[in-house]
């Protein structure tokens, strides 16, 4: 169910400002896609303008083509809902309902898909999900409980669970693992590393081992200057881009020798 | 900072030991100056509500239990106070009812439908009809809205006559307890809205990028995310608003032609009054007596106000309580 994702000529705006220039990108299915670079170069633009969700901000807009498998993703006829129930999302801050119980907050994407569902599928889905983001055994006596009395490892699984209990073609991450210590991070990267043969990947991170660690290729974004929209540098496999990349700037910013 | 670890090395003649309480001091000044201004104006409120009460209490009282012909029509207290009270929580249910569907759909259209340029403007004119003062509303509901009501009555009782609340016979002057719950179902409008549209704005946008990252409709959105977040805000308004059409006095005086009785009839020309209503009708022409007999009536309103807050209060914070569990 995986599926890859082409990008081309990509530019994105927020109203008149544009902050994303030019993106040429093809992501493989069943692979893991990092993005990396400075702070406010427009990675997680990127990353929203995949499943439309960039245009839920008022003024923004997208110009250029995203297919997912030859599908257009910005087609007229193509609804920004279905692309979302397709392409799965999980946030930098864990975002659980607080008000649903963990049980609910797994199956809340289910629940939009379709309203009845019998028990046991629903359990079935619950224990798949957790089970899938690794979290089945630490929750698994409270499921009734509410999501947010969970710490903030446990919330992000608890959302990573609830992205794939919709069994989404493509997952994308806006780092997930910034606000986890290093336990519930190895954790999460596991996690990814299993995800990765059902799933087409996409994780942005500030940490230059994560991406080495999980990722199978990766872009590296950079501004062209202050005030100047972001771009793609450089994209290639992760293992050319550590060892020995094409661009001077991404040895640099890799290497941390930057700005 | 440093001076800490080695205090005798500190040779600048002020011990830094004494200058941390006294910067301490002036905080705790200004902390005390605020928490003393809080806890008066706390007190203030609680000691004016309680004044109130007093003053109810010690002018009402002898009204309980008064001579019988100052019950007129009725023989005692709580037979007199019966209906109104009947007719203070129906008119009030008819007002929500009435009100807090649009009060809510309002709010939802200004905080996340509209479009910038038309929520500001909607938004105002709402808060606008808040201020107008409660004789107008009760002019217009009398003279004008009475009126263009009387066809709208005579199909109620034709298609709907079969329910208890659409009996008949239908008014003929079209002023009923139906028209006066209209009137104050759109004197509560702003507030409930006001509140509601508030609290709505204030949902965590990353509760609503969950929801919509899942693939939720706008409407679905709502549901996941801003209502279970808004729930008590929309209590507290719909509280607000309840207690406004409880104690409306004037619009609802001069809308309704009221009788003791009570019914679930809400279009004949027999309504029960309210409380409020009927202490401002009868209050300037009556005998010492028959003023202590409206102010216990007031003193029963005044009860039934707060019961029904806490009740609402308790309902609303249990669900929150399982959930916090
Ligand atoms: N809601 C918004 N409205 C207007 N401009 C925005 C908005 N969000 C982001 N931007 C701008 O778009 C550019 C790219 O931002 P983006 O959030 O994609 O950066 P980023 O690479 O994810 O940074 P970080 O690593 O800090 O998360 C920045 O110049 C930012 O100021
Ligand atoms: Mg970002």
């Amino acid at each position: 169910m995986a599926k890859s994702i082409e990008i081309s000529d990509l530019d994105i705006y927020y109203g008149d400002f544009l902050a994303v220039q030019g993106v040429n990108m093809s992501i493989k299915a069943r692979s893991v896609t990092a993005f990396i670079g400075p702070s406010g170069c427009g990675k997680s633009t990127v990353l929203r303008s995949l499943n439309r969700m960039h245009e839920v901000i008022p003024g923004a807009r997208v110009e250029g083509k995203i297919a997912i498998a030859g599908q257009s993703l910005y087609d007229s006829a193509v609804d920004p809902v279905s692309v979302r129930r397709m392409i799965g999302m999980v946030f930098q801050r864990p975002n659980p309902f607080p008000t649903m119980s963990i049980y609910e907050n797994v199956l809340a994407g289910n629940r939009l898909n379709s309203k009845k569902m019998k028990k046991s599928e629903a359990d079935d889905i619950v224990e798949r999900s957790l089970k899938g983001a690794n979290l089945w055994n630490e929750v698994k006596d409270r499921l009734t409980k509410p999501g947010m009395g969970l710490s903030g490892g446990q919330q992000q699984r608890l959302c990573i669970a609830r992205a794939i209990a919709v069994e989404p073609q493509v997952l994308l991450m806006d780092e997930p693992c910034s606000a986890l210590d290093p336990i519930s991070t190895s954790a999460i990267e596991d996690l990814i590393h299993e995800l990765k043969s059902d799933y087409t990947i996409v994780i942005v991170t500030h940490n230059m081992q994560q991406a080495a660690r999980v990722s199978d290729e990766t872009g590296f974004f950079n501004l062209k200057a202050a005030g100047q929209p972001g771009h793609l540098v450089e994209f290639n496999s992760t293992q050319k881009m550590f060892a020995n990349p094409d661009n001077e700037a991404t040895e640099a910013y890799i290497s941390g020798r930057f700005g | 900072m440093s001076t800490i670890t080695e205090p005798e090395t500190n040779d600048s003649g002020s011990p830094l030991d004494t200058e941390v309480p006294e910067k301490a001091r002036k905080h705790a000044l200004g902390d005390r100056i605020f928490s003393g201004l809080s806890f008066t104006a706390g007190i203030t409120i609680m000691v004016a509500l309680a004044g109130v009460f007093v003053f109810l209490f010690i002018e009402g009282y002898p009204g309980l239990s008064v001579d019988e012909r100052f019950y007129r029509p009725k023989t005692d207290f709580w037979s007199y106070v019966g209906p109104l009270v009947f007719g203070t929580t129906y008119a009030a249910i008819i007002a929500l009812v009435l009100a807090v569907p649009f009060a809510i759909g309002i709010a939802l259209f200004i905080s996340h439908y509209a479009p910038r340029r038309l929520a500001g403007p909607l938004g105002y004119v709402i808060d606008l009809l808040a201020a107008i003062p409660s004789v107008v509303f009760g002019l217009w509901g009398g003279r004008a809205l009475a009126d263009q009501m009387k066809p709208f009555l005579i199909w109620l009782e034709d298609t709907l006559g079969f329910l208890p609340f659409f009996g008949g016979p239908a008014s003929v002057t079209g002023r009923t307890l139906l028209t006066a719950g209209v009137v104050l179902a759109i004197m509560i409008l702003p507030i409930i809205t006001a509140i509601s549209r508030e609290i709505f704005l204030q949902t965590p946008r990353l509760h609503e990028e969950a929801a919509l990252a899942l693939g939720a409709t706008r409407w679905e959105m709502i549901r996941m995310a801003v209502f279970p977040y808004a729930r008590s805000g929309m209590v507290s308004a719909t509280m607000l608003g309840l207690g406004r059409a409880l104690g409306e006095t004037m619009a609802v005086a001069m809308v309704l032609s009221a009788s003791p009785i009570v019914t679930l009839n809400i279009i004949s020309s027999e309504n029960p009054a309210t409380i409020a209503s009927n202490i401002a009708s009868n209050y300037k022409e009556a005998s010492p007596d028959r003023q202590a007999v409206l102010i216990a009536t007031g003193l029963i309103l005044f009860a039934f106000t707060f019961a029904v807050n806490f009740l609402a209060r308790y309902v609303a914070g249990r669900s929150e309580r399982r959930m916090a569990r």
